[in-house]
């Protein structure tokens, strides 16, 4: 099954390595990480898109408790929650398809935010599914360059991950 | 410099003294000059020097094994740190608490490739609880306290803390703090109550009950609640290699130890219990052998454990408690009025006798070889059982856990979890620095003591009366033995040929050297050991059966019922 793992650390130097090298040294599979700062500036948070067994995900959510330097963990799947990922396509728009690119970056409602003669650079927002969605939609030929930033999520509702 | 303001360098030493500090074992170097000119100034503690930085910490380590008080070691940079980190791994898988010092190159050549520099917080990462660079001297004092703290609480472990050279020699005021509270660690002691009773409940229902004893025991002192507890619902109990001597070995109730070597009754006790009671053990996989197997069976297993994640990580478990081992078994104790008598209980044990009757650990007592088995024997004989007894990896290591029958905790000092050759001699050294006045025995290989042979020296210059017993078989024991049973006797690389004078060796060093070659003078020898060379650290190279293997066997990869006997 996928969990979506959100923790908060310590903003320590080499907190990330503790948590990469935890899956690694044990097998456990990272599909995405991402981590910045919060507004509280001693702490980081982390989202974690992992796949694994229950058993699995038990001894994933263990071992990160057990990292000294993670404060907090949340498992998202265990509620309901939100999850969005940005990404940014440079796709080749010239001639006909410069218009129908245009087209499909408004049906997913992405945002071209570079534009010279023969490119458009996209930004779009959702949950990773839609993000390839709009990549299998427009012509593969026309793809020059994509970048995804990976999985944040937050619950929904009154849930919140807060020390 | 203001007067009260201090160096690193004596920052760290003062951090030592107030942690009551009493033995450091290490080795010096560029990266930690400043650190050692402070420990010459001082005498708030000893400081041993050791001939290899592996040693320091193996050696720190015991110390730790054998007290129960952090160990401390302090190895240079680079070298220093890399040499020192097969002891750190040995300390992590069995969970020792130990503060390693690291020197580490100064902050502003970190990454520059210097001169004895290694990444040694990356290096260290995998093998440690947890581990610091000090960037800043104003941090150092704190760091070594949370040091101390994590590595003693808890699941204990390794704890390195990495100085590069400029912060040992940057100053500032030093107050050292009284306590550490940490937001992102707080491991839990007491257990959950309403689990506690259900334990409770489930050990007066067994029919086939057992306690399973592992090295969490030992460590989390819970020797007496677990003498208490077995002795009140009088069940049979079974300890892990860590766990030996948790539960006194010559006790009728006790069956031994369990898993790839262990006896026939604990394992076949252990396959066929109906409640399980797991005491600070993981259900390692040298101990349950292939968890399929194990499930087979249906039992119900309680499982008493510091560390979340060693419950339910390899066999999932009915009443998880999350506690300290001597708390949460004083609360089961509590719960628990009556003793149970049934005649369920009486067949039980009938059964147990039936496979005790096996007597699984008998060896050819007429030979005209020296059986390893019957020097163990008995060395327990003339030491009275009383022993600090280190060992080695192999054969020996086994012949000592099986044949010595240990009767107190942290008495038995082994490198279980990683299986590290080259601990023995530097771990009889980290206990005869404990207790001066107390028997300490290194059982060992030839192929083990040539690891840390060089230690010899060290027990020298600490007039070091360590026994160091040899159980020279002339072959890596345990490789021939797997050899001989799952590779058709292709002995590879297994024998261990030019040996040295063992005698000679041992009187170069400046001790006494002995070799025993028949049955007959080995109690003899150990006699003349312990009395005439009480004082000494005596070599006696025993030469052994080479073809002697350690029985019962469960293969790697087999269940607990598919034992092989002799
Ligand atoms: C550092 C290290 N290297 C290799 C091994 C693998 N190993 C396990 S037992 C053993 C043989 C040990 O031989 P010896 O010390 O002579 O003891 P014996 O088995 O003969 O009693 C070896 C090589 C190990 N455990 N540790």
């Amino acid at each position: 099954m996928r969990h979506i793992i959100s923790l908060l650390m310590e903003n320590e130097a080499g907190a990330l390595s503790r948590v990469a090298g935890l899956f690694s040294a044990r097998g456990y599979n990272i599909e995405s990480l991402t981590v910045a700062p919060t507004e509280d500036a001693t702490l980081s948070r982390m989202t974690i898109v992992t796949r694994g067994s229950d058993e699995v995900i038990e001894q994933i959510n263990k071992q990160l408790n057990k990292l000294v330097d993670v404060v907090k963990l949340q498992d998202l799947s265990d509620g309901s929650h939100i999850e969005r990922e940005l990404m940014l396509v440079k796709v080749r728009a010239v001639g006909e398809g410069r218009e129908e690119m245009k087209r499909m970056a408004d049906i997913f409602r992405g945002r071209i935010i570079d534009v010279t003669e023969k490119s458009y650079t996209i930004e779009l927002t959702g949950d990773g599914k839609k993000l390839t969605a709009f990549l299998e939609a427009i012509d593969p030929a026309a793809i020059l360059e994509t970048v995804r930033t990976g999985t944040s999520g937050i619950a929904r509702g009154e849930r919140i991950l807060k020390i | 410099m203001a007067d009260t303001e201090l160096t690193g360098a004596e920052i760290v030493v003062r951090c030592l003294h107030a942690e009551g500090v009493k033995h450091v074992f290490g080795y010096p170097g560029g990266a930690v000059l400043n650190i050692y000119d402070e420990i010459y100034k001082q005498d708030g503690f000893q400081h041993i020097l050791v001939r290899h930085e592996q040693a320091a910490v193996h050696a720190a380590d015991a110390y730790s094994r054998a007290t129960g008080q952090v160990g401390v070691a302090l190895v240079t940079s680079g070298p220093g740190a890399t040499n020192a980190v097969t002891g750190i791994a040995t300390a992590y898988m069995d969970s020792i608490p130990l503060v390693v010092i690291t020197g580490q190159v100064p902050t502003a050549a970190i990454g520059m490739d210097a001169f004895q520099e290694v990444d040694t917080i990356g290096i260290t990462r995998p093998c440690v609880k947890h581990n610091f660079l000090v960037k800043d001297v104003r941090e150092l004092a704190e760091t070594m306290k949370k040091a101390f703290y994590i590595a003693a609480t808890g699941r204990p472990g390794p704890v390195v803390v990495d100085i590069p050279k400029d912060v040992t020699q940057n100053t500032c005021a030093f107050a050292y703090p009284e306590s550490v509270s940490m937001r992102s660690y707080n491991p839990t002691s007491k257990g959950h109550t309403g689990q506690i009773k259900k334990a409770a409940q489930m050990l007066l229902e067994a029919k086939r009950p057992m306690l399973y004893v592992g090295g969490g025991a030992v460590l989390g002192n819970g020797a007496e609640p677990v003498r208490a507890l077995a002795r009140k619902l009088g069940f049979p109990v079974a300890s892990t290699l860590m766990g030996l001597g948790a539960f006194p070995e010559p006790d009728p109730q006790n069956l031994g130890m369990l898993g790839m070597h262990g006896t026939y009754e604990a394992n076949m006790a252990m396959q066929h219990c109906d409640v399980l009671l797991a005491i600070g053990a993981r259900f390692d996989d040298r101990v349950i052998g292939n968890p399929k197997h194990f499930g087979k069976e249906a039992r119900r297993i309680i499982h008493i454990d510091v560390d979340p994640s060693s419950i339910s990580k390899r066999v999932r478990v009915d009443v998880p408690i999350v506690g300290a081992v001597d708390q949460v078994l004083d609360d089961i104790l509590t719960q628990i009025s009556g003793t149970p008598d049934t005649p369920e209980l009486k067949a039980w044990w009938a059964q147990i006798e039936l496979w005790r009757a096996q007597d699984c650990l008998k060896f050819d007592r007429t030979s005209p070889i020296i059986k390893p088995q019957a020097v163990v024997e008995a060395l327990y004989k003339v030491t009275g059982g009383n022993a600090f007894v280190t060992s080695d990896v192999g054969q020996h290591q086994m012949w000592a856990a099986q044949y010595y029958k240990f009767n107190a905790p942290r008495r038995w000092i082994n490198s279980g979890g990683l299986g590290t050759m080259g601990f023995g001699l530097p771990a009889a050294m980290g206990v005869a620095m404990a207790y001066p006045d107390a028997p300490v025995v290194c059982i060992t290989g030839e192929g083990s003591i040539q690891m840390n042979i060089q230690e010899l020296s060290t027990c020298k210059e600490h007039k070091l009366p360590i026994k160091v017993i040899l159980l020279n078989n002339g072959v890596l024991g345990m490789v021939r033995q797997w050899q001989e049973f799952f590779y058709e006797e292709r002995y590879s690389e297994s024998y261990v040929t030019s040996l040295p004078d063992f005698t000679m060796l041992a009187e170069a060093y400046g001790h006494v050297g002995m070799k025993i070659e028949r049955p007959e003078d080995v109690e003899p020898a150990l006699i003349k050991a312990f009395t005439e060379h009480k004082d000494q650290l005596v070599f006696m190279n025993f030469i052994t059966d080479p073809r002697e293997n350690v029985y019962p066997m469960i293969p790697a990869g087999k269940g607990l019922s598919e034992m092989i006997l002799i």
